[in-house]
Formats: structure tokens, C-alpha cells, sequence
């Protein structure tokens, strides 16, 4: 091939603007919410309600965003981050995105929390074109590249967490006869379709399923009914309170089943401790970060990193909380994606670096979890570990799992 | 209370028109955002205007209102998602099937007084989130899921916005229901109505049939908060049951006290109020925080019954009660 002098420019040019970010100086892009100085992030969480147990997520990422601008911000570009309060309100959240999005002009939303309140905003996000990544919600809708190409989610969903309890379960307990607790919700359900589906033919072996409101003041009842169906295994999908009671209970009644739990009660502090420890030994849960009340981890230097960061730059918020480390976790990762964007901070970039991870360590997962995405798969994190509840802690087993969701 | 001067409402529904047509002017000002935040201000404004008919003209309390709220908001949604229904088609059957579950839910309320009928309407509204999430009721109201709709399309290809054109469609809607409760109340009906709520034994003994007025009244004030849920369901384009929660009852209330009891123009000062309070709140609270330096961490509900108990103790009659106060004062103290 002949090369002219135009050929012969283009690639000089080419090679310069791969050689290095601060060369490509004229090469900088910006969409709505970012600039030379600035990168705007939208935030919605509920700091008021029913469900403001969660309010400590908004603060922590809040607390994190603020020490990196402290740090120098992210590639010379301070993070601002607007937080507002949904109070887990699907009608409220669409108003507060409205105003974030039209008004405040965000570049992006991020880890905006909620199942309900996030499906209210779904379509209108995809609409906008505007990015909304790392959705803090476990439903296994946020995945899905082809009809919404603007949604990311971030945890491994509960659909692939309850399939590989029920798999476990096939494989390890004979003649099993599987009792289930559930919330009587979204997320109760996600899991309960995914434990169904893993359990494919042998579907016939729940022997009861019983659901619980949040509203309940006890699952008593619901566990007693559990015991009386005569199950040995007992798949625990419930939130920290009602986990630790339902666990409590079996304890009281001599119920001896094969327990499983779900991960988002899997807190030494918030369910193993109050359920007590005698009633606990034993219990089976799948994990993908590190619990900050787990002693196993107190040398680790992740561990070690978050905890002298949250005494520094967020004190007064709890050490035993895990939404303290999920918060930490997920806005490192949103960190890196705006990190990779370089001076390319269009919403079409942005999307194009979260789909863009290979196997990225992010501080405060598991051992052996890593962070991979591609433009057809938008599950950022899909492995989890089996642990089994030993002492006073958490004594993983097995291998990373890595689950490809349905 | 007097009713509102006709010239100003007049003057002030021309400029609600106008409004939007200045959108090429300034469409920073006028931005699709500020009048979709104006139609929530309407529809909320609808929602507080049926409590009034309850509980200021005909003197029953009820602290259930956001479970008809909710049952306009999922009939609408359940016709356009299941049935296809055009959005506007779905506004009458709302408020034909909340007039009936409101006028169903009266005859039982007919025998509880005060307090009582205040604690039913509560139950009511507590029911209704798990009610929707039923499991028979599942396929049609997509359980805790909810339904995702669209939102309403600009008709006859008028060079409108979405937002511009919900904008309209509410408020043509709310004057309507506003032209129609202010004859209503100054009919035969609404002086029985009203003579109800002043005297009940004097009215029962003029034969005014109160039984019939206060479950009709039932059924009518349900029906307006209906035709509110529908409207929102419209402009939301997503109905779940997190967004009926027993807050949305409380909220209504607040608004009718704020706005003025048995006050038309209340009503729609009252529901205005909560939506901006509501959102200014938080913005508020930051404020104090951060601007002013006060390391108080406020959340945006202190702010909120901050704020509510310095307008009750300024204005105990409410916001339009207070403004004719101080102008009759101004006017005693000129004249």
C-alpha cells in the first residue's frame, strides 16, 4: 500500500492521541454536567420513610465523592454530587430525576436506590439517553444492553444468588424438603422465581412457602407453620430483622433444618448477633464483599484501607454496617469508570468505559471477585462464595462461583 | 368563608394559559421540568379540592383519601395497559368507580362519627397498598412490580411538548372540576351539604336527607381524588403501590388544613403548597447545613412541620383564611 502524506498525518495523529491523554489536549468532550473543572452525578436515596435504613448509603457515597475532590478529584475535575430524597416513593423519584436531569443537568445518575423507584424511572432515562449506572437493586431487570442500553446494575442479582442455593441444596441435602420464607415483595419474589428455577424438575421439594409484610411486628407464626410441614432445609429470604427473628424462632422450637440465607442479611451485626449465635451455627450464605464485622478480615488491607478512610473522611457513621462498605465499593468503581473516560466525558463514553471491565479488582469484594463487563453484559458483578456460619463469623467454602444470569 | 374575587381567579387562569406560550421567551424559566412540577402542583390540587368537599363542606373527616388516590391512579392504569385506553377516556371511569368504592365506603361510615370515621378512612388507606399487591389481584395490577405506561401524546399535532401539553390537560381538567364543585356547593345540595356539617340535628329536622348526602358527598369527594390519581398516573406513566402509602393521606390533610378548610380557592393554594414545600424542604434543610454553617442535620420532614406549625400559629385558618384576614384588616385600618 502507497502511503500519501494525508494517510501518513492521520496516523501520526492517531498514534499521538493513543500515546497519551494529555497529549489529545483538543481532543476533550463533553456532554451535559461535565466541563474542564467539573463532573456533575445525580443521586436519589431515601433519607426519609420507610425505608430510610438505606439513608446511609447517600451519606457514605456523599463522604467518599467529598474525599476525592479533597484528593484533587478525578483527572483534575472535581465531583459534584447531588443527592435528593425519594423517600422510596416511585413518583417522587421520577420528580427528583426530572430535576436532576433537566435542571441540575447531571452527566449521569448513579447507584439511585430502590426496585420500584428505579423501574419508574427506566424508560425515561433511556429516553433522556442518559446514563444510569450502578442501580443499587438486586432485581435482575438492570442487565438488559439490548432494549435499555443506558441501565447498569451493580450486585449480583438475587435471581443468580437463589439458583445457587438451590443447586447447592440438590446437590448436598438428601431427600431435601424445603421450606421457604419469603417478603412478600419485589425482592422476595426475584429471589423466590430464581430458588423455583434452580430447582428446575425437582420444584415439588418446597414443601411450604410462607410471606411476611414489612409491616409484620414477628415472623413467629410463619416459622412455626415452616417447622410444622416437617422441612429439613430452610431457605430464610428476609431483611436483617425479620432473618434474625425467623432464625431465633427455629432455635426456640429445637427446628434443626439445613438453613439457608440470603446474602442481604448475611450482617454479623444487624441478624447473626440477635438471632444468637447458638441458633446460628451452621447457616449457609453466599457473599460477594467483605463483612466489615467479620473478624476474618481485620488484617486484610482492604479492610484495613476502608476503615482508617471512614474514620478520616466519614465519621460518626457506623464501622459494623455493611451499606458502609457496599457504598464504599460501588462509588470506587464509579470512580474508575470516570477515571477511564479521560477527557472523552460524553454520556455515550461513560457507557462505553462501564461495559468496558475485565476482570477489575475493586477494593472490598471477596477474594477472587473481580468487576468484568462488556457491551452485551451488563452484570457487573456476578460471582459469590458460599460461607457457612462458624463461631462469631463468616468461614467461606468452596469456590468463587460465577453465575451467568438468566 | 367568602369566595374567591371572581376578577382575580379570572385574571390568574389567563395567566395559568399563558404561562407555557412563553417558553421560547425564556426556556430556562418555562422549562418542560418547572411545568411538569406545575401539573404535579394541579393534580395534587385536585386530590386536596375532593377532601374539601368532604371534610370542609360536608364536615366528615377522613384520613384515608390516598386510597382513592390510588384506586383512580390503578384504574386508569389497568384500562390504558390492559385495555388500551386512551388516557383521557380513563379520567370519567375513574371517577365513576371511585364514586362508587367512596360512595360503598360511606354507608358503613354513615354510623361512625368524628374520630371513628378518621380511623376507618386511616385503615382504609393502609389497606389498599397490601390490597393491590394481592396475589389474585396480581395479573391485573402487576403486584408490587406496578405498571409502566406512556405518557399522554400531544393531540391533533399541536406544536406542544409532552410536558406542555399535560400541563394543559390538567389544568383544563381542574377547572373544569373546580366550575363544577363551586355550582355544586352553591346549589340546593351544597347548602344541604354545608347545613350538615353546621348543624346536623337542624338539618336532619328540615328534612334534608342526611344519610343520602353524606354517602353522595362520600362518593363525590372520592370521586374528584380519583380523577387526581388518574392524572397522575398519567404524568408519573408509572403506578406501583410504594407510591400510595398512608404519607399521601397525611399530605392531603395537610394540605386542606394549609390551604383553608371549606375554601375552593384553598384547595388549590393547599395542594400548590405541599408540592413546593415538599420539594423545597430538603433543599432547605441542605441550606441550613451547608450555607449557613449550622451543623444541624434537619431532615426535610423537621423542616417541613417547622414550617407547618409557624403557618398554623400565623394563619390558623388556613393560607387563603389568613390573606382575607390581613386584607380586611389592611381595608379597617384605611377606611
Amino acid at each position: 500500500m502507497k502511503t500519501n502524506r494525508r494517510t501518513f498525518v492521520a496516523g501520526v495523529s492517531a498514534a499521538a492521541v493513543l500515546s497519551g491523554s494529555r497529549v489529545a489536549y483538543a481532543q476533550k468532550k463533553y456532554d451535559d454536567g461535565a466541563s474542564d473543572t467539573e463532573i456533575k452525578i445525580g443521586h436519589t436515596n431515601p433519607y426519609s420513610g420507610p425505608a430510610s435504613a438505606y439513608g446511609v448509603i447517600g451519606k457514605t457515597i456523599e463522604a467518599y465523592w467529598k474525599s476525592v475532590n479533597e484528593a484533587g478529584g478525578i483527572n483534575g475535575r472535581k465531583v459534584k454530587f447531588i443527592t435528593l430524597d425519594d423517600g422510596y416513593n416511585p413518583a417522587k423519584t421520577v420528580e427528583c430525576i426530572r430535576q436532576l436531569v433537566e435542571q441540575d443537568k447531571v452527566l449521569c445518575t448513579f447507584n439511585t436506590l430502590g426496585t420500584p423507584t428505579n423501574t419508574a424511572i427506566h424508560k425515561y432515562m433511556n429516553q433522556k439517553k442518559v446514563p444510569m449506572l450502578y442501580v443499587a437493586t438486586g432485581a435482575s431487570k438492570w442487565g438488559k444492553p439490548k432494549e435499555f442500553p443506558w441501565t447498569m446494575g451493580y450486585q449480583p442479582d438475587y435471581h443468580t444468588e437463589a439458583v445457587i442455593y438451590a443447586k447447592h441444596i440438590l446437590a448436598n441435602v438428601k431427600d431435601a424438603k424445603i421450606a421457604v420464607l419469603m417478603q412478600n415483595d419485589d425482592y422476595g419474589k426475584d429471589y423466590y422465581e430464581g430458588f423455583k428455577e434452580g430447582l428446575g424438575k425437582d420444584i415439588g421439594r418446597i414443601a411450604k412457602h410462607v410471606s411476611y409484610e414489612t409491616t409484620d411486628p414477628t415472623v413467629d407464626s410463619q416459622v412455626i407453620q415452616l417447622k410444622d410441614s416437617g422441612a429439613n432445609v430452610f431457605f430464610n429470604i428476609a431483611i436483617p430483622k425479620f432473618a434474625a427473628q425467623a432464625m431465633r424462632k427455629a432455635g426456640d422450637l429445637g427446628w434443626k433444618p439445613v438453613q439457608y440465607l440470603n446474602n442481604v442479611s448475611s450482617s454479623v451485626a444487624s441478624t447473626m448477633k440477635p438471632a444468637g449465635f447458638e441458633n446460628v451455627q451452621g447457616v449457609i450464605t453466599a457473599q460477594y464483599l467483605m463483612d466489615p464485622t467479620d473478624k476474618q478480615w481485620d488484617d486484610n488491607a482492604d479492610m484495613k484501607m476502608w476503615r482508617a478512610w471512614m474514620a478520616k473522611s466519614n465519621p460518626g457513621a457506623s464501622l459494623s454496617d455493611a451499606s458502609n462498605v457496599f457504598a464504599h465499593s460501588v462509588a470506587a468503581l464509579m470512580h474508575e469508570t470516570l477515571k477511564k473516560c479521560g477527557d472523552n466525558l460524553t454520556r455515550e463514553n461513560l457507557m462505553r468505559q462501564a461495559a468496558n471491565f475485565q476482570k477489575f479488582r475493586l477494593p472490598l469484594l471477596l477474594p477472587g471477585i473481580t468487576v468484568s463487563t462488556s457491551p452485551t453484559d451488563y452484570y457487573p458483578i456476578q460471582a459469590v462464595q458460599l460461607s457457612r456460619f462458624k463461631g462469631e463469623s463468616w468461614d467461606l467454602f468452596g469456590d468463587v462461583m460465577h453465575a451467568e444470569s438468566s | 368563608m367568602p369566595a374567591f374575587p371572581k376578577k382575580l381567579l379570572w385574571v390568574l387562569l389567563a395567566l395559568a394559559f399563558l404561562v407555557p406560550l412563553l417558553h421560547p421567551l425564556f426556556p430556562d424559566v418555562v422549562s418542560d421540568y418547572r411545568l411538569f412540577l406545575v401539573s404535579t402542583m394541579i393534580i395534587a390540587a385536585i386530590a386536596v379540592l375532593g377532601l374539601n368537599l368532604l371534610t370542609g363542606f360536608n364536615g366528615q373527616i377522613s384520613l384515608g383519601h390516598g386510597a382513592f388516590y390510588a384506586v383512580g391512579a390503578y384504574t386508569a392504569a389497568v384500562l390504558m395497559d390492559h385495555l388500551n385506553m386512551p388516557y383521557w377516556a380513563t379520567l370519567p371511569c375513574a371517577a365513576v368507580v371511585c364514586f362508587i368504592v367512596g360512595y360503598l365506603f360511606g354507608l358503613p361510615a354513615l354510623r361512625l362519627e368524628g374520630h371513628y370515621l378518621a380511623l376507618a378512612t386511616f385503615a382504609l388507606a393502609l389497606a389498599v397498598p397490601q390490597i393491590l399487591k394481592y396475589k389474585w389481584l396480581e395479573g391485573v395490577t402487576g403486584g408490587v412490580q406496578g405498571i409502566v405506561l406512556n405518557k399522554p401524546e400531544v393531540p391533533f399535532g399541536l406544536p406542544l411538548s409532552e410536558d406542555q401539553w399535560l400541563y394543559y390537560y390538567c389544568l383544563i381538567v381542574m377547572v373544569v372540576l373546580y366550575w363544577a364543585a363551586a355550582n355544586m356547593l352553591n346549589s340546593r345540595s351544597g347548602r344541604a351539604m354545608m347545613a350538615i356539617r353546621d348543624q346536623y340535628m337542624a338539618a336532619d329536622t328540615m328534612g334534608i336527607d342526611t344519610a343520602l348526602y353524606k354517602t353522595v358527598t362520600f362518593g363525590i369527594s372520592a370521586a374528584y381524588t380519583g380523577i387526581a390519581g388518574a392524572l397522575s398516573a398519567s404524568a408519573i406513566a408509572f403506578v406501583s403501590p410504594d407510591s400510595f402509602t398512608i404519607f399521601l393521606s397525611i399530605k392531603f390533610l395537610i394540605g386542606l388544613v394549609v390551604g383553608g378548610v371549606g375554601s375552593l380557592a384553598g384547595s388549590v393554594v393547599g395542594g400548590i403548597f405541599y408540592v413546593l414545600v415538599d420539594n423545597s424542604a430538603q433543599a432547605l434543610s441542605l441550606f441550613v447545613k451547608n450555607d449557613l454553617g449550622l451543623q444541624f442535620d434537619l431532615s426535610a420532614y423537621t423542616v417541613f412541620g417547622i414550617l407547618l406549625i409557624v403557618l398554623m400559629y400565623l394563619m390558623p385558618m388556613g393560607i387563603v383564611g389568613g390573606v382575607y384576614l390581613l386584607m380586611r384588616r389592611l381595608r379597617g385600618l384605611r377606611g
